[in-house]
C-alpha cells in the first residue's frame, strides 16, 4: 500500500467533516455559531485541499485535488464513519467535532516530526486549529451537558449515538501502517491515552459518562460506509460531474 | 450586502426648533453623532430602522448563497463561498451591534424580522438556481450594495459609518470574486456560458431595483439627505451602477437583458429601459418568489436553536452561582 492512500484517508476525513459542518451555515442556533461553524469548516476543507494535492502528486497520475474530491464514489471514499454522521442537532454536531479534534490535535502534534515536509507544514497549521476546535466544541459539550434538562438529555443521546464510531479513529489501515512505518504519519493507536484524557476532562465538567462500546462500528477505511455518505457526495459532486472537464 | 431601498422610514420628530437647529448645525459641520449624544427621535428611529434592515439583509442574505455551499463545483470555490457567507454573518453581527448603541436589542430586532414586521432587502427573495448565481450575486448584488455603502462610510452616525468601512472592504472583495466566477464561466464551455447569461438575465432587473424607487417616488429621501444618513439619491446611485457595470458585461461577452440600453453622449451615461415597478412593489410587500421560504428558514433556525440558547444561559447561571458559593 502506498503513502498517498493514507493521505487520501486523512483528506477524506477532513473534507467530509468540513462539508457536514458547513451544512449549518445560515441555520445555526445563534449568529455567533453562524460564524464559528464555517470557520471550523474552512479549517478542515483547507487541510483537505493540501492533503489531496499532495496525495495526487505522490500518486503520480496527474490527479488534482478536485479530481480526488469530486470524481470518486462512496466505495472509493476512505473517511472514518464518525465524520460522515449526519448533523442531527447541535449536540451531535458539537460532540462529533470535539471527538474528532481531540484525536487530530495530538495527531498533528506528533506529525510535526514527520519525514514528509508537506505533512510537517500541514501539521504546524492544523494542530493550532484543532486546539481551537477542542476548545470551542468542548465548551459547548460542557454547556449543553450541564445546561438544562433538555440539553443534557440531548447531549447524552449524542454520546450514545456517536461513541460506537470512536474506536475506528485509532485503527490504522494497511496504507496508514506503511505511512507510519516510513515515519510520514503518526501511529494512530498511540494517541488513545491523550484522547481519553481530553475527553474525560471535558465529560467530567459536562456531567457526562463515557460509555463502553458494546460493539465498535468500522468500515470507512475499506469504503464500507453508512448510507448517508452517498447522499453527501451526490450533493457535493453534482455540478462538477454534470460538466465533465469544465474549469471552475 | 444591502441596498438603500430603505422601506417605510418615518423621519417625523417632535423636538423644539432650537434643538433641531443645534443638531443640524453639527450635521452640517460634518461632526459624527455618537450613541450618547442628544439626537432627534426621528433620527434615532430612522437609523434603527435602516441599520436593522441592513443587518437583517445580511442575515437573510446568507440563505441564497448558503444554498450552494454544499454543491460548489471545486474545493477552491467551496472554501471561498463558505468564507463569503461567513462574512455576511459577520456584517450582520457588526450591524446589530451598531443598532444596539441606539437602544434596541438584537433579540428585539430578530423578533421583528421573524414576525415579518421588519423588512430586509428584497433581492434575497429571488431564488439561486445555478452555480452561476454565486458569481452574479457577487458581481451585481454586492456591486450594487457597494455603490450604496461607500457613501454610508461618511454617514453622520459614527458607529454605522465605522462599521461600513470594514463592510465595504469585504464587499469589494466579494464583488471581485463574483466577477471572477462569472468570467470563468463566460470563458468556459458553451453550457457554462449559457449558465452565466441566464443568471445575468434573471438578476439584472432585481439588481437595479435594489436602489429603490425613482427619486420622484421616494418618500423618505429628503430628511435622510438633510441628516446626512444618505448622501446620494436612488437614481444617482442606480446610474453610477449601470455605468460601471455595462462595460464589465461587454468585457465578458455577455448581454445585458435590456433592449433599450444605450449610451447617451449628452449625459455621459447609459439610458435604460423601464423598470417593472409592479414587480418591485410586489416583492417589497412580501410576495417575492422565496419570501415565505426565507422567513421560514430563519424561524426554523431560531426555534430549533432555542434549547441551545437556553442551555447556554442556564449553564452561565450555574457557573455564576457556583462562583458566588465558593467565595
Amino acid at each position: 500500500m502506498a503513502v498517498w492512500e493514507a493521505l487520501l484517508e486523512l483528506a477524506d476525513d477532513h473534507l467530509v467533516l468540513g462539508h457536514r459542518i458547513s451544512e449549518w451555515c445560515g441555520h445555526a442556533p445563534m449568529l455567533e455559531e453562524d460564524l464559528a461553524m464555517p470557520n471550523m469548516g474552512l479549517d478542515l476543507i483547507g487541510t483537505a485541499r493540501t492533503l489531496y494535492d499532495h496525495a495526487g502528486k505522490l500518486e503520480g497520475k496527474g490527479r488534482s485535488e478536485d479530481d480526488l474530491a469530486y470524481l470518486r464514489d462512496e466505495r472509493e471514499y476512505r473517511n472514518c464513519l464518525l465524520v460522515e454522521r449526519p448533523n442531527e442537532d447541535f449536540a451531535h454536531t458539537m460532540l462529533r467535532q470535539f471527538y474528532f479534534a481531540a484525536f487530530m490535535r495530538p495527531y498533528w502534534l506528533a506529525a510535526l516530526n514527520s519525514t514528509d515536509e508537506t505533512v510537517r507544514g500541514v501539521a504546524g497549521k492544523a494542530e493550532k486549529e484543532m486546539a481551537y476546535h477542542i476548545r470551542h466544541a468542548g465548551e459547548w459539550v460542557i454547556r449543553l451537558g450541564d445546561g438544562t434538562e433538555e440539553s443534557a438529555a440531548r447531549m447524552r443521546d449524542a454520546v450514545e449515538a456517536l461513541h460506537i464510531y470512536v474506536d475506528e479513529l485509532f485503527d490504522s489501515s494497511d496504507a496508514a501502517r506503511d505511512a507510519e512505518a516510513a515515519g510520514v504519519l503518526p501511529v494512530r493507536a498511540d494517541l488513545r491515552a491523550t484522547w481519553e484524557r481530553t475527553v474525560s476532562e471535558v465529560f467530567a465538567e459536562a456531567l457526562l459518562e463515557q460509555p463502553k462500546a458494546a460493539y465498535a462500528q468500522r468500515g470507512g477505511r475499506q469504503g464500507i460506509h453508512n448510507e448517508t455518505l452517498g447522499h453527501l457526495l451526490a450533493e457535493m459532486q453534482v455540478v462538477h460531474r454534470a460538466h465533465p472537464g469544465a474549469r471552475w | 450586502m444591502y441596498s438603500q431601498g430603505l422601506i417605510g422610514a418615518d423621519g417625523r420628530t417632535e423636538e423644539t426648533p432650537e434643538f433641531l437647529a443645534r443638531f443640524q448645525k453639527r450635521i452640517d459641520a460634518e461632526e459624527k453623532i455618537e450613541p450618547k449624544d442628544e439626537m432627534p427621535e426621528g433620527y434615532r428611529r430612522t437609523l434603527i430602522r435602516q441599520i436593522g434592515q441592513h443587518a437583517h439583509s445580511e442575515i437573510v442574505g446568507m440563505l441564497p448563497e448558503g444554498n450552494w455551499i454544499t454543491r460548489a463545483p471545486s474545493l477552491r470555490r467551496k472554501a471561498a463561498l463558505l468564507a463569503k457567507v461567513q462574512d455576511e454573518g459577520g456584517h450582520g453581527l457588526y450591524l446589530y451591534s451598531a443598532a444596539e448603541t441606539l437602544g434596541v436589542s438584537r433579540e428585539e430586532m430578530t423578533e421583528e424580522l421573524l414576525s415579518g414586521k421588519a423588512k430586509y432587502s428584497s433581492i434575497f427573495n429571488y431564488p439561486t438556481l445555478s452555480w452561476a448565481d454565486m458569481g452574479t450575486i457577487g458581481w451585481l448584488v454586492d456591486g450594487a450594495a457597494i455603490m450604496n455603502q461607500i457613501p454610508l462610510c461618511r454617514c453622520s452616525f459614527g458607529p454605522y459609518a465605522r462599521a461600513m468601512i470594514r463592510v465595504c472592504k469585504e464587499e469589494s472583495f466579494h464583488q471581485r470574486q463574483g466577477y471572477e466566477i462569472v468570467m470563468t464561466l463566460a470563458q468556459g464551455t458553451p453550457e457554462q456560458k449559457a449558465m452565466a447569461q441566464d443568471s445575468l438575465n434573471r438578476w439584472w432587473w432585481p439588481s437595479l431595483m435594489m436602489f429603490g424607487p425613482h427619486d420622484a417616488d421616494s418618500q423618505h429621501s429628503d430628511q435622510s439627505m438633510a441628516w446626512k444618513i444618505k448622501r446620494f439619491t436612488n437614481d444617482e446611485l442606480r446610474q453610477k451602477f449601470i455605468d460601471a457595470t455595462v462595460p464589465q458585461a461587454e468585457y465578458l461577452g455577455l448581454t445585458i437583458p435590456d433592449p433599450d440600453l444605450k449610451w447617451n453622449e449628452d449625459k455621459g451615461g447609459y439610458d435604460h429601459g423601464p423598470i417593472d415597478w409592479d414587480e418591485f412593489w410586489r416583492v417589497v410587500k412580501g410576495h417575492g418568489p422565496m419570501a415565505k421560504d426565507r422567513i421560514k428558514a430563519r424561524k426554523k433556525a431560531w426555534d430549533d436553536g432555542a434549547w441551545v440558547r437556553e442551555a447556554a444561559l442556564a449553564h452561565a447561571e450555574k457557573r455564576r452561582a457556583r462562583k458566588i458559593a465558593a467565595e
